[in-house]
């Protein structure tokens, strides 16, 4: 398996042209001390080789695999640009909403006022209302209770004379044991009286 | 031979192929480039089928490897540098999964043959080079003569700055070369101890505790390595990119 010496010679002088000019000092001592990697008659096969092999996995990965993890990376970094877009507008609905929420909650407040001031004034306007008809009627009842103590005081004041005239003219009948003049008692009670 | 730290680094032909007198053989070597390429392509292929929205773990590594240097070319190119990006990725996974492969006992590991991994930055450096002048033109050239520097010491700099980016591709390529070649001498080296002193009985076996360990510890640096050089090839690669797109210091 290993390289014969005899066949490495031949094949270094036919690889003579190509390799030397290209690897300059370092195979000089290659031929004496069979030091593999000195050994100039493996270097076509390994150029050739590493060639193919490098070259074709330049092609494979320029061709193939980069674009494809590139592309895996640049979708992830757009997604994610993508879902943080999408979380600021997100976020700036919801600003918009509690702010739409407190302008709405603001104006409610506004309204509730303005309706309780109505409710409030209503109120009041209905209590004087009410309070007036009561106090008109209290009126009307006073003036009527005036009315009826005056009629009763004025008729009572009609009688007192005749009932003071009648008891005093029983009481001197009492007293004296005869009937009292009547006009003579009638003038004494107006005395009196006045 | 079961015990030549050096034994595993052997090419060995398995379907020979000889076209125009050149070796072209495929080898243990192209089958372990072919499996790197099989199982990194199937894995960011299978993992990422579903196409979820919410990944699962696997679907992560996919994600994570790609924003990984995504990041990386991002920051030291710029958004200019995107256009490197599948380049810089393909190399980025090419190096790490041949790396880690090659961790695997009685696997062989690609990236530590100094001709993969030189041609793999003189690629990086191939693409600075004409890029760099398809893009800028005659304007490249600037990237070696930095601003704000006296006009006496221009000759000097211009010839510095070209040493370094001439240096450019046998640094990138030595560096990973040399660690994945080191790491698995050393592993192989200590596993040796384990199985020589486990031959002297009792005793040797007792004495045979530490190297193990050492093993141990070794694979989980070694695991570290495969990772950390796979990331230095990218980040080097992502700034020699960045001199080609922004040649003016």
């Amino acid at each position: 398996m290993f390289v014969a010496p005899a066949f490495a010679q031949s094949a270094d002088e036919g690889a003579a042209g190509e390799t030397h000019t290209e690897t300059g000092v370092e195979h000089g001592s290659g031929h004496e001390a069979g030091f593999p990697p000195f050994d100039s008659s493996t270097f076509p096969s390994q150029l050739l080789w590493l060639a193919i092999t490098f070259g074709l996995f330049y092609l494979f990965l320029k061709r193939v695999a980069l674009p494809r993890i590139g592309n895996i990376l640049e979708v992830r970094r757009d997604r994610i640009a993508q879902d943080l877009d999408q979380a600021a507008r997100m976020k700036d609905e919801a600003d918009a909403a509690v702010a739409a929420y407190e302008q709405e909650l603001a104006e409610a407040r506004k309204k509730a006022n303005v309706i309780g001031q109505e409710a409030r004034d209503q109120a009041k306007a209905e209590a004087e209302a009410e309070r007036r008809k009561v106090e008109a009627r209290l009126d009307e009842q006073l003036s009527e209770a005036d009315e009826r103590i005056a009629t009763i005081k004025s008729t009572a004041m009609k009688d007192v004379g005749a009932i003071a005239e009648e008891t005093a003219a029983l009481i001197v009948q009492e007293l004296i044991g005869s009937k009292a003049d009547k006009s003579a008692v009638a003038a004494a009670v107006k005395a009196v009286r006045q | 031979m079961a015990n030549d730290p050096i034994h595993q680094f052997q090419i060995s032909k398995l379907i020979p192929i000889e076209i125009g007198g050149l070796d072209f053989s495929f080898t243990n070597s192209a089958a372990f480039m072919v499996a790197t390429v099989a199982a990194s392509g199937a894995f960011l292929f299978l993992t990422t089928s579903s196409r979820g929205l919410v990944p699962g773990r696997l679907q992560s590594i996919s994600e994570m490897l790609y924003e990984f240097v995504a990041s990386m070319l991002r920051d030291a190119a710029g958004s200019h540098g995107m256009k490197f990006f599948p380049f810089v990725f393909s190399l980025f996974m090419f190096v790490l999964v041949g790396n880690l492969l090659g961790l695997f006992p009685y696997f062989f590991t690609i990236t530590s043959h100094i001709i993969v991994t030189f041609a793999l930055a003189l690629l990086v450096i191939g693409t600075v080079i004409v890029y760099g002048f398809w893009k800028h033109g005659l304007g490249f050239l600037k990237l070696f003569v930095p601003s704000g520097v006296p006009a006496v010491l221009v000759p000097l700099v211009v010839l510095i700055e070209v040493v370094s980016f001439l240096s450019r591709p046998v640094s990138l390529s030595v560096r990973l070369f040399a660690n994945m070649l080191a790491g698995h001498i050393t592993l192989k080296v200590f596993a040796g101890f384990v199985t020589s002193l486990s031959a002297f009985g009792v005793a040797g076996m007792a004495g045979a505790v530490l190297p193990f360990v050492m093993v141990v510890a070794i694979t989980g640096l070694e695991i570290l390595v495969a990772f950390l050089q796979a990331y230095v090839f990218a980040v080097l690669t992502c700034m020699y990119l960045n001199d080609a797109l922004h040649p003016g210091h």
